[in-house]
């Protein structure tokens, strides 16, 4: 059945290896050969990652759509009941793919931006893919959990490392708060296994927890992945952590680290604790729509630009979350379509302010103006992610926004009029960023000699372009591979919620 | 006659310290200075020796000498480890007087009797057993403390610890002569009878006392105001020896007692025991938050450490008990590295013990860095480095015990932990190097490495093996139910 055998174990873990590959070279160079080891080290990783990223289409056309059980799944024992076990199915596959589409695009954008440690750099960075992939590939609670927060210590050297000047406050920020919401989880986890029995992921699935239980389980999880999403109002964390991380480690952030809450979402809290999730689905939505307005209109009033991108992330996972907890095909279906699509056009945007940042070493947009008379393949990119983001017909941002907005409606109408406002409001930040930095005249006497796109950059950002149009044209590419698992995943909730019914109506 | 020799070939082990000891004051005392370098390196010989002795002849449970000692895999999980700890830091510690050329071999000889002193702990059965092995590891511990004479910081040190020993002593005499009073014996296994039918007030005060005295060994607050001070004042070393070896060896003794003539009382004692942890826990940790010391910090940290172990001990569960005991070998192997990395912290004019000393060290000395960055974040318990393991089979324990709240205390308190690990190793990766630290020796690079290694890689195959033993080790005390 499976012609691929320990797959996901190879795309998982082969990015370790080339960090492992990158340690050795750098431990065992002669002095002379630093510099070489130093030059060669992103050709290394970015080899390693396109590597990873071909593993990865094959697993793919591996999978089938049409099942929604586990694929390709793995299995060893290790010992006091944890197990190693990995397998994907609809909706982990694509968010694996989605991890190595963005890694070697990570690893070209900061071939020339990062001048200090490059070595270190890259292999902070693999070990990140590494741990990245492992979450989306967990078939065991545990395994799911190690990986989830494993994550933070690159992304807390990343940060702290090759950040900006204010790197180490925002460092510190980003591993305590995200740690603090997942301890709590842990012993969410740990409950869970010793009431289950088991610490595995398809059998949590199909168990059912006593519907008080499930309040306090689904509260401590939703500490950590609403802390990740980052929901408002536990999103602060993620401006400073933008900021001021590499252009590389944003596009990671916003690309994939913040899916890692949503996926927790979908994965954990709906299916597993459904009683929790529709009596909480209120509070859900609440927040939701909350962070679309007003995180909006705070990324209408920043002046730096990867803070602006920040907050409009903060408000698109709002659309997200209100998608998961509509717990309707479409919602569902829209909420993973709009990680996905968000997780493309959030990495092409913080790309596209690392180009001008590395051209000019500032984001403030009052720096910029008229840049399309000396960057004019640039603005046609900016134009096309602006436009993405806003949630333009023909992008892949409309049809997220579309579903999530559709899913919201059919369970609550005034939650779809709140968040059908914030898309207006996005519509004024991103077209408000777009006119200050593009259009009007060219002032600031610095920017003269600013040059267009290189080479480099073109290779970066196409297959973004083309994957944001693609998807955007023809949706069905992502909600077939989706679908059958989403349909699996709504029959769990819906005989979740009917075996609580005769007893005594749904709690609260 | 046959009972006493069964007794002796069962202390093997013991008599092998002892006989060697004996032997080495003699040969330091004739041989003089040029004695002394092999002298200590023969003491660590011999207690590796000792350990393997134990590991090999720890096949059934024995009691020896009327029930005043007893063996069984508790008792050997704590030799083990409380020599193999010893011999590590004496390891460090020859290399560490040679260059300061204080190397005496009254120091290895020291540590024999303080491990001798520890076999008894964790082998003690009666109260008069547990009473002398206390004062000679202590007797032994004090001395090490004031080793270095000409350091008036050593000195109080030493006598620091003195004195409170000796008030801890004190506390577990009254406690100790309490218990005898209300149950009318001394060993272990006839108050536990007596203890199982209705424990009196006058008992219960015993064991609370005797609770106090003990969690003075093992720094646990609030009995923990010593600890800072002696382990900035000692010399790096024997602060190495003071935070591995006598911990191991009062938790298992704890963990016999409250377990074994006590286990009936639970109810009595857990109060007692959750209120240190948790005052362990907070105190530890915030107070580490302000250190800049690094030994300061590290006596700090391990307070919040035995918070965590004594979740597990609260428990009073056999899962509790194996969790105890996986924790505290995961304690054992961190500590012994970061202890290795922090004897690497001397420059050409001497040891730095300054946090801000560690400045930019991922630059200057990039394996070392990376060695001490495992190294904590495996304390901080951030997985998949294996302290996250210790932490987790804690929390399990705890909430299987229907402890759930102390878990979650304890996993927030170290989220504060998390802040004191991050805190040194953002010094070591973000901030701009300063002055070098001379190259480290082979045996301080060959036990910080090979404790990270084993904490990460190296755990595939330690954990299950840590954890099996652990079991085995727990399940002595509860053959019985």
């Amino acid at each position: 059945m499976n012609d691929l055998p320990h797959i996901l174990s190879l795309i998982t873990f082969t990015p370790l290896i080339g960090a492992l590959l990158l340690l050795l070279f750098k431990s065992f160079a002669r002095a002379d050969d630093k510099a070489i080891v130093e030059k060669n080290a992103p050709v290394v990783a970015l080899v390693t990652s396109l590597f990873t990223l071909a593993l990865s289409i094959l697993a793919l056309v591996e999978f089938q759509p049409s099942d929604p059980s586990f694929q390709l799944v793995e299995e060893i024992s290790w010992f006091a009941g944890f197990n190693y076990r990995m397998g994907v199915d609809g909706i982990s596959i694509l968010l694996v793919v989605l991890t190595t589409f963005l890694m070697p695009l990570c690893f070209i954008a900061s071939m020339g931006a990062i001048k200090t440690r490059i070595t270190e750099y890259m292999i902070a960075f693999l070990v990140l893919e590494t741990l990245m992939i492992g979450v989306f590939c967990a078939l065991d609670i545990m395994l799911f959990y190690i990986f989830f927060e494993a994550g933070l210590i690159p992304m807390y050297l990343i940060i702290g490392v090759w950040g900006g000047a204010n790197r180490v406050y925002a460092a510190f920020k980003f591993f305590l708060y995200t740690l603090l919401g997942s301890v709590l989880m842990l012993i969410a986890v740990i409950t869970m296994i010793l009431v289950a029995g088991t610490s595995d992921i398809v059998t949590l699935l199909a168990y059912d927890f006593a519907p008080e239980l499930q309040t306090w389980l689904w509260l401590a999880f939703f500490a950590s992945f609403a802390v990740k999403m980052p929901m408002w109002p536990v999103h602060t964390w993620l401006p400073d952590a933008h900021v001021q991380a590499p252009t590389a480690g944003s596009v990671v952030l916003a690309g994939v680290l913040l899916k890692m809450g949503g996926y927790g979402f979908i994965r954990f809290s709906l299916p597993m604790f459904p009683l929790a999730s529709q009596y909480f689905a209120p509070l859900i939505f609440t927040l939701s729509v909350i962070a679309i307005i007003y995180t909006s209109l705070v990324a209408f009033r920043q002046t730096d630009m990867k803070k602006l991108i920040a907050y409009s992330s903060v408000a698109h996972m709002g659309f997200v979350t209100m998608g998961l907890f509509a717990m309707n095909l479409a919602g569902l279906q829209g909420a993973m379509f709009q990680m996905l699509s968000h997780g493309i056009i959030s990495g092409a945007l913080f790309l596209i302010v690392g180009v001008i940042y590395d051209r000019m070493h500032t984001r403030e947009i009052a720096e910029y103006g008229g840049l399309v008379q000396r960057m004019p393949i640039y603005a046609a990119i900016f134009m096309l992610f602006t436009m993405a983001n806003v949630g333009l017909p023909a992008t892949s941002g409309f049809i997220g926004e579309i579903l999530t907005l559709v899913g919201a409606f059919q369970a609550n109408t005034w939650v779809a009029f709140g968040a059908a406002t914030g898309v207006i409001l996005s519509a004024v930040y991103a077209l408000n960023l777009y006119r200050e930095v593009v259009y009007g005249e060219l002032t600031n006497p610095k920017l003269v000699a600013i040059t267009d796109v290189t080479r480099r950059e073109i290779v970066m950002f196409t297959p973004l372009v083309v994957a944001t149009l693609v998807f955007g044209i023809f949706p069905t590419l992502i909600t077939d591979i989706t679908g059958p698992s989403v349909e699996a995943l709504l029959e769990r909730i819906e005989a979740g919620l009917a075996l609580a019914a005769p007893v005594g109506g749904p709690i609260g | 006659m046959a009972d006493l020799i069964v007794n002796l070939t069962a202390l093997a082990p013991e008599i092998i310290l002892v006989a060697a000891a004996l032997t080495f004051l003699l040969v330091g005392a004739f041989g003089g200075r040029k004695a002394s370098g092999p002298v200590v390196l023969a003491c660590v010989v011999v207690l590796f020796i000792a350990a393997g002795v134990v590991l090999t002849f720890s096949s059934e449970a024995k009691s020896l000498f009327d029930g005043a000692l007893v063996i069984d895999t508790l008792s050997s999980f704590g030799k083990v480890s409380a020599l193999i700890a010893a011999a590590f830091s004496l390891l460090l510690a020859h290399h560490y007087l040679k260059i300061e050329g204080r190397l005496t071999s009254e120091f290895g000889i020291l540590v024999l009797f303080a491990a001798l002193g520890m076999m008894i702990m964790v082998s003690a059965n009666d109260l008069l057993s547990m009473y002398i092995g206390i004062e000679m590891q202590s007797l032994a511990l004090y001395v090490l403390a004031a080793s270095n004479r000409d350091s008036l910081r050593s000195s109080e040190s030493g006598l620091k610890y003195f004195v409170l020993g000796a008030l801890s002593s004190g506390l577990l005499l009254y406690g100790a002569s309490l218990i005898y009073g209300f149950t009318g014996s001394l060993r272990f296994d006839a108050i536990a009878e007596v203890a199982a039918q209705s424990p009196s007030v006058g008992l219960v005060v015993g064991v609370v006392f005797l609770l106090c005295g003990l969690a003075f060994k093992i720094s646990a607050a609030p009995f923990h105001m010593w600890t800072p001070d002696v382990y900035e004042g000692a010399p790096t070393p024997v602060t190495t020896f003071f935070s591995l070896a006598p911990k191991i060896a009062a938790i298992v003794l704890i963990a016999r007692v409250l377990f074994g003539p006590f286990s009936q009382m639970v109810v009595d004692w857990q109060q007692v025991v959750i209120a240190i942890s948790v005052l362990s826990m907070c105190i530890g940790y915030l107070g580490a938050i302000m250190q800049t010391n690094i030994k300061r910090l590290m006596a700090y940290s391990s307070i919040a450490n035995m918070g965590y172990a004594l979740i597990a001990m609260a428990t009073g569960t056999e899962v509790g008990l194996s969790g105890l005991l996986f924790y505290m070998g995961l304690y054992l192997i961190s500590t012994l590295g970061i202890f290795a990395c922090i004897l690497a912290m001397r420059r050409a004019e001497g040891m730095v013990e300054q946090i801000d000393d560690l400045a930019g060290l991922s630059r200057s000395k990039p394996a070392l860095a990376l060695a001490l960055t495992a190294l904590l974040f495996s304390v901080a318990g951030i997985p998949p480095l294996a302290g996250f393991f210790g932490k987790y089979f804690v929390f399990l324990a705890a909430v299987d015990a229907n402890l759930t709240w102390l878990a979650v205390l304890g996993a927030v308190a170290s989220v504060v932990g998390a802040f004191v690990y991050l805190r040194l190793i953002k010094i070591i990766w973000f901030d701009q190097p300063g002055a070098e630290f001379v190259p480290m020796s082979k045996v301080q690079a060959g036990l910080a490495g090979g404790s990270a290694l084993l904490l990460l890689p190296g755990a595939i195959w330690l954990l299950p093996a840590l954890s099996s033993w652990a079991q085995i080790a727990a399940s002595s005390l509860f053959i019985n139910g």
